[in-house]
């Protein structure tokens, strides 16, 4: 599963359709376009937004916990469709993959669909699947080179 | 003054086409990728990231291969790029507490809840060059090991020192959006903010060896590694039509926090103080020089005496820009005939009366001496 934690006040729905938001981030686009397949969504959504890449200003803390401060802007992309049934979706990405960003926002439309939101979460689930398995790969080789150090005694005596 | 000239169109073209040409070098030897470049060149792509102030691994290693591995004309590249996007907004501040470590180090703690791990590092090797690495072979493999329980958890070392008050508090965030230097042209003085957002895009060569002066002598600090990390962070935006934070997706950062001499007042009892550098992707020189120089600029702030170069702000942040730089440097390259020309005249003009006010006594000695 993402790592992703509720925020505080967050409502349930709204912590599962950011949990979906950041799957489709993390998927390959053509993991999206099987699970699009799978769902069987062929009635293509119209754009409300044609996709466009754009800048979003990454900002830090000062100490890490502090003020905030400007580090340097990132690449985004976003989208936005309307299913024929009204549902709107959005999507925005790092990077520049415009067509990955409206796959993006027709998974969000669709999960919007009540009947459809199980359906749409299963189909996303060989990217979570895949998603944990590489962190737990990567996890895995990071906690090979933990290490402890020794302090030597100074010899002075 | 600079005048411009014109002409030598057919000449540029055809320089041009020699640069694309000499670009791809020897046709025999396979083309780079961009994924090559990406995955291969990483560390010299995360510069072009940081200091060209945009996050998009695959525009840098793009604009390294286009630029023929010229670091800065790389960073030229890229941030011309971004004057040609609309920007969205700004993010969430990222939660470097919660990052998914691939490196932490502390050169205060040997011990840390969460551990230190070494990650993909530099350190420690012998720096003797690997004629393996000319030969194509299989690919290495990392050795792996079972996660311990605690390593999910890694609370920062500053925060470690700050539960115990051993370290200033850092500036609460009141929720005045940072200043922007390019929004807003940068102006004297400028806030701690300000200076970190000029320090991160700033030269890593000059950042460095700023740096490096404050640890000889020149607005010492008594700096120690606090923490270094290493790893990825979520980034959140929130876009005025949601009104929630939209996942946007993951980067990779590097932080380094500096604990530095401590300070005590008659109210404060003493403790350290804190400088703090932050780049993107694995760019631990870049990070450690501007935790140095983040220090040395709050010289004024914490009442210390001024006078080196990396204490003095306008010094640092008006000439710590590669690109600014290289573009007043590198313009000295271009026609510049009528500026010449009218020094020439000057200079033959006073010539002409140096010699007429000499004009005697000097031919006697040029004849006495032949």
């Amino acid at each position: 599963m993402h790592d992703h934690t509720p925020s505080p006040g967050e409502s349930p729905d709204l912590a599962a359709r950011r949990a979906v938001m950041a799957l489709c981030g993390d998927a390959r686009p053509e993991e999206l376009r099987q699970a699009l397949t799978q769902l069987g969504a062929t009635d293509a959504p119209e754009d409300l937004r044609p996709p466009e890449t754009g800048l979003v200003m990454t900002r830090g803390r000062i100490g890490g916990d502090g003020r905030p401060f400007n580090l340097g802007e990132a690449t985004v992309t976003r989208a936005a469709v309307r299913l024929r049934g009204g549902e709107t979706g959005f999507a925005y990405h790092l990077g520049r993959d415009r067509a990955k960003a409206r796959l993006a926002a027709t998974l969000d439309a669709l999960w919007q669909v009540p009947h459809r939101r199980e359906a749409v979460e299963a189909a996303l689930a060989p990217v979570a699947a895949r998603r944990a398995a590489e962190r737990a790969a990567e996890a895995r080789r990071i906690a090979a080179t933990r290490v402890n150090f020794f302090t030597m005694a100074r010899g002075e005596d | 003054m600079y005048v411009a000239v014109k002409g030598g169109e057919a000449a540029i073209a055809n320089a041009h086409r020699l640069l694309a040409e000499t670009r791809r070098g020897d046709t025999a030897v396979p083309e780079l990728s961009v994924a090559q470049i990406r995955e291969q060149m990483a560390l010299l792509v995360d510069r072009v990231m940081t200091e060209g102030s945009l996050h998009d691994p695959d525009l840098a290693a793009l604009a390294l291969k286009q630029a023929r591995g010229d670091l800065i004309e790389a960073v030229f590249l890229v941030r011309a790029y971004r004057t040609t996007l609309p920007r969205f907004g700004a993010s969430e501040p990222v939660e470097t507490g919660a990052m998914t470590l691939r490196r932490r180090i502390s050169a205060t703690y040997k011990d840390l809840p969460g551990g230190q791990v070494l990650g993909p590092t530099f350190d420690y090797t012998h720096r003797l060059v690997d004629f393996a690495l000319a030969a194509e072979g299989e690919a290495p493999v990392a050795a792996e090991a079972e996660p311990l329980p605690d390593a999910a958890h890694a609370p920062r070392v500053t925060d470690l020192l700050g539960n115990a008050g051993l370290i200033e508090p850092s500036a609460p965030d009141d929720g005045t959006p940072p200043a922007d230097l390019t929004r807003e042209p940068l102006d004297f003085p400028a806030d701690r903010a300000l200076r970190l957002q000029a320090l991160a895009r700033g030269d890593e060569g000059f950042v460095l060896a700023l740096g490096y002066s404050t640890q000889r002598g020149y607005g010492r600090t008594h700096p120690f590694v606090g923490e270094i990390r290493v790893g990825t962070v979520a980034v959140e935006f929130v876009p005025e039509e949601l009104g929630f934070a939209v996942p946007l997706g993951e980067i990779d950062l590097t932080e380094c926090q500096m604990v530095n001499q401590f300070h005590g007042s008659a109210e404060v009892p003493p403790q350290f103080t804190r400088g703090y550098g932050l780049a993107f992707g694995q760019s631990e020189r870049k990070a450690m020089a501007m935790a140095l120089v983040d220090r040395a600029l709050r010289a004024e702030e914490l009442g210390e005496p001024i006078g080196a170069p990396a204490q003095d702000q306008e010094f640092v942040l008006a000439h710590c820009d590669a690109l600014q730089a290289t573009g007043f440097v590198e313009h000295l390259k271009l026609p510049h005939y009528v500026d010449f020309q009218a020094e020439l005249e000057l200079v033959l003009r006073l010539r002409a009366e140096h010699a007429a006010r000499h004009a005697t006594p000097q031919t006697e000695m040029k004849e006495a001496a032949e």
